[in-house]
């Protein structure tokens, strides 16, 4: 066969080899379809890693009460118990090394997220005591008067 | 063509034509229960009943995944339902509900707001929004390029070296669970916080939730409370109809919830 017949096949086999050459160091090692199959498995098998190695950052009551067992075991017999500490002071990643202080969220917004009152007859919130905070000593940051970690009435500062 | 063929070829022709009821399926936690292919099929179990709106979950998700806090993007985020004796569904989330509901004003979006009385509200409830880990998920079937992928446990990841940010499966999610990450600039989801569950944690969402309306769980294990739950229970899904077998579950869902 003539040569000006084959060339451009031979072009083809070279672009095709060219390709899959690139496509060799391009694709990472960890590409397969792994254990779902190839319509809903097919990835990088080493991100998975990369997602298991992501930081905790909320660390638990529990992880509070190593240190602050005054203040874990006085919160545990109010009606606040139910609430995580960081819920309020913040996520503990690398305390108490960096930072040494937690920020505490005291805005009115923090306690009137469950304390605003929104009487829907088919959710838990109705069970929740609320104020009106236009009318209850608006601009004043509850914890003046209040202890969130004992929130009952005889816990009410004078 | 003799007696036996054709008998055949109309039986298997009646097969063929009835195939597509069984498509129409309803939840079945029976059978993702039943499949041991590996150890572990992590769930989720919501109780609309419990949940106050407090916002504490969204809080803790944004904080724990880096979510950028002040952007209006979340992982999960709760839904306000309000329906009034008029017939009326009134539904909105602001900001991903992550300050919670201070205000009995829907948020209509665009600085509007709507005033509901008191005395006009029928029933009235909060519904906790995250990714379904659905079985089947469209979003890994659209990706392009295999970077998001349902790893052996159900859940689905995405890559973020891999990822173009094309937003095919921001578009393909039944959900709207999906987003743009304004940080990383590639597509974002829930992942169950895998960096928690397989470390033997709760997720930050379900470990905020002073409550207990947002579980999780192995439902491949007989004993795990919530697969009890969703085996043995009354539970539902969201936009069932669609096919992808979602696994959240939700106790208390109302038929307004989309």
């Amino acid at each position: 066969m003539k040569s000006h017949v084959l060339r451009p096949l031979f072009v083809v086999i070279f672009l095709l080899i060219a390709g899959l050459i690139v496509r060799h160091f391009l694709i990472p090692d960890g590409f397969g379809t792994h254990e779902r199959g190839y319509m809903y498995g097919w990835h990088n098998k080493n991100d998975e890693q990369f997602w298991k190695n992501f930081p905790v950052k909320y660390k638990s009551s529990d992880y509070c009460n190593d240190c602050h067992n005054d203040k874990h075991s006085s919160i545990m017999r109010t009606p606040h118990a139910i609430i995580q500490c960081e819920n309020c002071h913040g996520p503990a990643l690398g305390h108490p090394d960096s930072p040494p202080k937690l920020p505490i969220d005291r805005s009115r917004a923090q306690c009137l997220r469950c304390h605003y009152p929104l009487p829907y007859p088919t959710s838990g919130r109705q069970k929740i005591k609320s104020v009106d905070p236009d009318e209850h000593n608006p601009g004043t940051e509850c914890s003046s008067c209040h202890d969130p970690h004992n929130p009952d009435l005889e816990g009410i500062k004078s | 063509m003799n007696r036996r063929d054709f008998l055949k070829y109309s039986a298997k022709g009646i097969a063929g034509l009835t195939l597509p009821l069984s498509t129409i399926e309803i939840v079945s936690p029976g059978e993702i229960f039943a499949d041991k292919g590996s150890g572990t099929r992590w769930v989720f179990l919501v109780d609309t009943y419990k949940c106050t709106g407090c916002g504490l979950c969204v809080k803790a998700c944004k904080l724990e995944n880096e979510v950028p806090y002040e952007a209006n993007v979340t992982r999960t985020w709760v839904e306000r339902y309000v329906l009034t004796k008029d017939g009326k569904v009134w539904a909105d989330t602001p900001k991903g509900a992550r300050d919670g509901f201070i205000t009995n004003k829907i948020d209509l979006g665009e600085g509007r707001f709507q005033d509901i009385k008191n005395e006009d509200i029928q029933k009235a409830f909060f519904v906790p929004k995250l990714c379904n880990q659905c079985e089947y998920p469209p979003c890994v079937q659209v990706c392009p390029v295999g970077a998001t992928y349902q790893a052996a446990d159900g859940v689905v990841l995405v890559d973020r070296n891999w990822c173009i940010g094309c937003g095919y499966c921001i578009m393909a999610c039944p959900y709207g669970v999906r987003f743009f990450h304004p940080v990383y600039k590639v597509a974002e989801k829930c992942n169950f916080c895998y960096h928690r569950i397989n470390k033997g944690l709760k997720t930050a969402c379900v470990q905020a939730c002073p409550f207990g309306a947002r579980m999780i769980g192995n439902i491949r294990d007989p004993e795990d409370p919530v697969s009890k739950v969703i085996r043995n229970g009354r539970v539902g899904v969201i936009k069932d109809e669609f096919g992808t077998m979602p696994q959240v579950y939700y106790i208390g869902l109302s038929r307004e919830v989309v």
